[in-house]
């Protein structure tokens, strides 16, 4: 129950911090799960996010639901899960019933502009630690340089791209017998 | 039964959005204009508070969308609603993946996911950076290039990378940290 408990808490912090799309959380999912709590590895939190993006629902649940199961199963998937979703559920109810134009007041306007600049920042970071750890050869820079033009210049979408990249990964290392 | 009604019509977006909150979108307008719950300018309304607010954007409309409609019991419906379906499929898959991870061919084909990945986390970045660093609606109203920067933008991102990479404190403590410097510095 413990354990549950601290899946639940966890992830409400992820849940209550996260600002912007599913990728804003990685900095926080870095720091509280693999670093303080060892729940998993980088190269495992990325598995679970590429998942994520080529699977139905909101990428930061998927990403939550899959450490949960790791940790302690279904039932640790359902709490994991939870955890994620009620800051949200408090927040925004209070803010549905007090405040009408939220965004418009100056000061969350200004906030939002220094949190931003922050959200940057950590996924910056983020990308550094990730590239040191999983790049290692050419092979790894030509799938980096080409997901992040596709997705920059182009319409097409991110799940073709990661099959796209998971059956070259599988041709060349299979072929060249490069089991980094 | 509207709280029936939401629940199955949340699981429905759950189940067929795929790539995130935004994706979740369309699938908001179409509601809207199927049942009235709801106008396309209380939607929009929705998704920049959403935006504007922690928590997955996803949920963040699905619990607002549900509170318009049918109070806090709602809210809590189709953040249920739009939840269970994930739950369920990635139950399913995270079995498969616990079992085949270390398989070679899985392996491999892992190998290549991760840069990819990366890649995309670092695109979303970039878009991110975009909007923090740069004013690019000024600069279309003007057309003079020096407006283009956010210099006090600039400055604090490079500050702020600086620390986070010297001192790895709480991701957290730098969110909070940079809202309290966005309110003083305006």
């Amino acid at each position: 129950m413990k354990e549950l408990l601290d899946l639940f808490l966890t992830f409400c912090k992820i849940g209550g911090f996260t600002f912007g799309g599913g990728y804003a959380m990685l900095p926080i999912i870095q720091k509280e799960i693999v670093e303080k709590k060892r729940w998993a590895t980088n190269d495992e939190v990325m598995d679970y996010y590429a998942i994520s993006q080529c699977t139905p629902g909101v990428i930061a649940v998927n990403t939550a639901t899959f450490i949960g199961y790791k940790r302690k199963g279904i039932i640790g998937s359902i709490f994991a899960t939870f955890g994620i979703v009620f800051p949200s559920l408090i927040i925004i109810t209070t803010i549905a019933m007090f405040f009408q134009h939220f965004q418009d007041y100056p000061i969350v306007q200004h906030a939002l502009g220094g949190i931003r600049v922050a959200v940057a920042a950590l996924i910056t970071s983020t990308i550094i630690k990730m590239w040191k750890q999983s790049i290692k050869n050419w092979i790894g820079i030509i799938l980096f340089s080409s997901s992040f033009i596709l997705i920059t210049f182009t319409n097409i979408s991110p799940v073709i791209i990661i099959i796209f990249g998971g059956l070259l990964g599988a041709f060349i290392n299979l072929n060249k017998k490069v089991d980094a | 039964m509207i709280y029936l009604l939401l629940l199955i019509e949340f699981f429905k977006i759950g189940l067929f959005a795929i790539g995130g909150g935004l994706a979740t979108l369309p699938f908001l307008q179409e509601l809207a204009e199927k049942y009235h719950w709801i106008s396309s300018y209380d939607l929009i309304n929705m998704i920049a508070i959403s935006e504007s607010t922690p928590g997955p954007i996803g949920i963040n409309t699905a619990t607002f969308v549900g509170y318009k409609t049918a109070g806090i019991i709602g809210s809590v419906l189709t953040t249920l609603g739009i939840v269970t379906p994930s739950i369920i499929i990635i139950i399913i898959i995270a079995h498969y993946y616990m079992k085949f991870s270390e398989e070679p061919i899985v392996r491999a084909s892992l190998n290549g996911i991760r840069p990819t990945v990366i890649g995309l986390i670092a695109a979303a970045g970039f878009e991110v950076a975009k909007i923090a660093l740069l004013n690019i609606n000024q600069f279309i109203k003007t057309g003079v290039l020096l407006e283009l920067l956010n210099y006090k933008a600039i400055v604090l991102f490079a500050i702020l990378l600086y620390l986070i990479i010297k001192y790895k404190k709480h991701p957290i403590l730098y969110i909070i940290a940079s809202g309290i410097i966005g309110i003083i510095l305006k």
